[in-house]
């Protein structure tokens, strides 16, 4: 059986020289999503603003769309989301908070049910009040500023100064550039989504610390190498793994986004997103910044850490 | 040399097996489960065979959360209305008559006594009131619940501490879920999880409830019975209260109660004899029916209020004295109400309001699809990667497999030991795991593969291979478990799923992709005597 050759053993390819491409897109690209947070911002689901959310399925697999939003956006309890979804028959609607405190949320799911309740199924109610809104908002908030702190420290323990800072800008881009996916696609913004962007920070740190274990272990090997060719050869050598690694991944997140069912789709098409970006700032981003930064400013190179298993 | 000693071999397989063993249960449906263990023969001791499932959570078996929360303001209100009728004992007994008579403050209340003789005899009583909080027989914690304030003109103020509210709360919070696991039992629904969650909450989980508004309603009504006499328009010690059915026009109720619904020892639906309508029977605890006898004996001919929460249910006239500790409550109830009203005074009262601030009801049958699209994303994953491993690189691709395979079951193995719940974002973390699994084998693979290119003998190779992409996949699994650590600590139900199994995966990656895989090579080497690597 002849076998797939990811990345040929020898290539030479210099990736450095895509710098030029790199960094003004990934900085366009970041501006960019900076801007429409300001402008358009996120479309936050009830986790994050509060509201009711139902997923209806007609009985008779016939929905009646038009019928339903005129119906619902007569009970007065603000602007109605109705959209068609997932199979036939199937509908979701979205009411905003209602004033009235906590208790006023109720009123929202009652009637719904009271009105619709003959011809539809419910397969799903979700109801968030102001308060718990208010404080998922909040953990979502710790959680993402956490996880950056705790990559920080990981990578201060881990990694020399000018490598650490590499991989930091690499794990914000990507941060950024994931809520600029939000932003753009309008996807629904909500705790799922921070469990995405949390997995995606692990995974941006994974791709850039197989890239860097490399470069400091080739920075001891040739110790008067340039800058620009030690990463280049980092690069080369990891390519394989990080092409496999990318592609396994993106196959399990593909199956999840076309079998896993609409619950989960969104989740997947975020993180198969997260996959691609990370890869890509991994190799063109995080890697050419030590350029700039200057990789032999320090002479003493730290020890790594982990423990080799001793040989039997 | 590259080598694996048999005791290391059968260490492996024996923690593989264990953990695959304790998967078993979790791969079954629950028929088949159940059905398994009854055709075991009687002699096999039954810790032995593993008969834990995986949890699911409600968003796959279906059913309905619901986050309570105590009504802090209500619950002060009743506090401070207790408090008043304490107050005025203390007024009464030591004949002191304030100006203005007892007024109610959202935190406690206040009297003015300008007489300072007055107030010196009464101010030691009302401290009395005071309770210690915490633990009172160690003389910890400190502080009281109640602070007694005094101005030179003679306003005297009794506020609850903000340590009294903590611990009221918390006392609420305790009482409300046994109030509400005695509410929910009569149900008959199954299972059912109830939980205090923070300092004032309390999470009620119900699987395979398709439709909470029985449940809402039976959690959401404070349940407060009171049995009191109507009053004369226009009276001091009156409440306005809402009649039931007179369109929000509301009666003088007075203050004072005769019997309430913690004097009943039972209570029960029934049908009036005369008017066919549902009605509740019930009966006084001796306290009760004593009050209940005396009050009803002295006031013939006036109309007896019967109070559920703050609404007057009904009010008929006292026609003779009730001395026999039984009664019934009319008040055109359906036969569900009388029911539910029955339900409500067994299970006693709720300390305060509970208001929902938080609901998800998934119906069964969407669980049952998230469940099934979940299986198959699983198994299109497994095969697509697994295709790929050995496309790329051959039977050590296979051994690779092997081990995504004992990986994907010691997940399961651990989320039954753990008793764990499997929640949908879990599933996607399943998933993603199968993806990410195989990197560990990757790292090795690759480095195997660049050792032998730098001249290496095979066996070397693989050695060095093992060895040096140890150190990058220590690296690459703590990075991914840095955001699944923070992600368990923050995120709540499904989320936590994720997070957990997450975690659970980057555990046994280093177990499979390492350990197992390491076996696998090294007894291949050993039989087969390689010159080449298969890749």
């Amino acid at each position: 059986m002849r076998l797939i050759r990811i990345w040929p053993e020898s290539a030479h390819f210099d990736f450095m020289r895509f710098r030029r491409f790199s960094f003004p897109l990934s900085a366009a690209l970041s501006v960019l999503t900076v801007l429409l947070l300001l402008t358009h911002g996120l479309n936050f689901g009830i986790d994050f603003k509060g509201g009711t959310l139902m997923e209806l399925q007609a009985k008779s697999g016939q929905a009646d769309v038009a019928k339903i939003r005129q119906t619902a956006e007569g009970f007065g309890f603000g602007e109605v989301e109705v959209q068609e979804f997932g199979t036939a028959g199937g509908l979701s609607l979205r009411f905003p908070i209602q004033a009235g405190g906590e208790a006023a949320q109720s009123a929202v799911v009652q009637k719904v049910r009271d009105t619709f309740g003959n011809d539809y199924e419910f397969r799903r109610v979700e109801t968030v009040g102001p308060r718990v809104s208010g404080e998922l908002v909040q953990s979502g908030t710790i959680g993402i500023i956490l996880s950056v702190i705790a990559v920080l420290f990981y990578l201060w323990f881990r990694f020399e100064r000018e490598l650490a800072i590499g991989a930091i800008v690499g794990t914000l881009h990507d941060i950024v550039l994931t809520v600029g996916f939000f932003v753009i696609t309008r996807h629904e913004f909500n705790m799922t989504s921070i469990a995405a962007i949390l997995t995606i920070v692990g995974y941006s740190l994974n791709e850039t610390v197989v890239v860097f274990d490399r470069t400091r272990e080739l920075m001891r090997r040739y110790k008067t190498m340039p800058v620009t060719e030690l990463l280049n050869l980092s690069i080369n050598t990891t390519m394989s793994r990080t092409v496999m690694t990318a592609t396994t991944t993106a196959l399990s997140l593909l199956a999840l986004v076309l079998f896993g069912g609409r619950a989960i789709e969104g989740f997947a098409q975020v993180m198969l997103y997260g996959v691609v970006v990370c890869t890509y700032s991994a190799i063109f981003i995080s890697s050419p910044m030590l350029i700039y930064i200057g990789l032999r400013s320090t002479e003493t190179v730290k020890a790594p850490e982990g423990k080799v298993a001793p040989a039997e | 040399m590259l080598r694996f000693s048999k005791s290391k071999i059968i260490a492996t397989m024996a923690v593989i097996l264990i953990g695959l063993l304790l998967a078993v249960p979790s791969l079954m449906g629950r028929e088949e489960r159940e059905a398994f263990q009854r055709s075991l023969p009687s002699w096999v001791p039954s810790w032995l065979i593993p008969s834990r499932a995986v949890v699911l959570g409600l968003d796959l078996q279906g059913g309905s959360h619901v986050l309570l929360e105590v009504d802090i303001p209500d619950l002060l209100r009743t506090q401070s209305t207790t408090l008043r009728d304490d107050v005025r004992r203390v007024l009464r007994e030591a004949r002191v008559n304030p100006q203005g008579g007892i007024q109610l403050n959202p935190r406690g209340v206040q009297i003015r006594v300008p007489d300072a003789g007055d107030r010196d005899k009464i101010l030691p009583r009302l401290r009395e009131l005071s309770q210690p909080i915490g633990n009172a027989v160690l003389g910890q914690g400190g502080g009281r619940d109640l602070d007694v304030a005094v101005t030179p003109d003679g306003l005297i103020t009794l506020t609850y501490t903000d340590a009294g509210i903590n611990e009221k709360v918390r006392r609420a919070v305790d009482q409300s879920i046994e109030v509400i696991r005695r509410r929910i039992d009569v149900t008959g629904t199954t299972e059912p999880s109830i939980q205090r969650q923070g300092a004032d909450r309390v999470l009620v989980q119900v699987p395979g409830l398709q439709d909470p508004q029985r449940l809402k309603e039976l959690l959401g009504r404070t349940a407060k019975l009171e049995f009191r006499l109507l009053g004369q328009q226009g009276a001091t010690d009156v409440d306005m209260l809402p009649m039931r059915d007179a369109g929000g026009q509301k009666s003088p109720v007075e203050r004072r109660v005769i019997a309430e619904g913690a004097d009943l020892v039972d209570a029960q639906p029934a049908f009036d004899s005369r008017t066919n309508e549902p009605i509740v029977n019930f009966r006084f605890n001796i306290r009760g029916a004593q009050r209940f006898g005396q009050a009803t004996s002295e006031n013939i001919g006036r109309p007896l209020a019967i109070v559920l929460d703050n609404e007057v249910i009904s009010a008929p006239t006292i026609q003779s004295a009730i001395t026999g500790g039984s009664g019934q409550i009319s008040g055109r109830f359906t036969v569900q109400q009388a029911q539910d009203l029955a339900v409500l005074l067994r299970a006693g009262a709720l300390p305060a309001k509970l208001t929902i601030v938080e609901e998800r009801t998934v119906g069964p049958g969407l669980g049952q699809d998230s469940i099934e699209a979940g299986k198959k994303a699983t198994y299109v994953a497994a095969v697509l990667v697994m295709i790929f491993m050995i496309v790329t690189y051959g039977l050590f691709g296979l051994f690779a497999n092997v081990a995504l395979l004992v990986h994907v079951g010691l997940i399961f193995g651990l989320m039954s030991v753990l008793e764990a719940t499997l929640t949908l974002p879990g599933i996607a973390g399943i998933v993603l795991t199968i993806g990410t699994a195989v990197d560990s084998n990757v790292l090795i693979y690759e480095r195997i593969r660049e050792e032998a290119h730098a001249g290496r003998s095979i066996p070397s190779a693989i050695q060095a291979g093992f060895e040096r992409a140890f150190a990058t996949i220590v690296d690459s699994n703590s990075t991914m478990a840095i955001a699944a650590v923070i992600l368990f600590f923050l995120g709540s139900g499904p989320v936590r799923g994720f997070a957990v199994v997450f975690i659970l995966g980057i555990l046994t990656t280093v177990i499979t992709a390492v350990t197992l895989t390491r076996m696998m090579i090294a007894l291949w080497y050993h039989w087969m005597r390689p010159k080449t690597l298969p890749f």
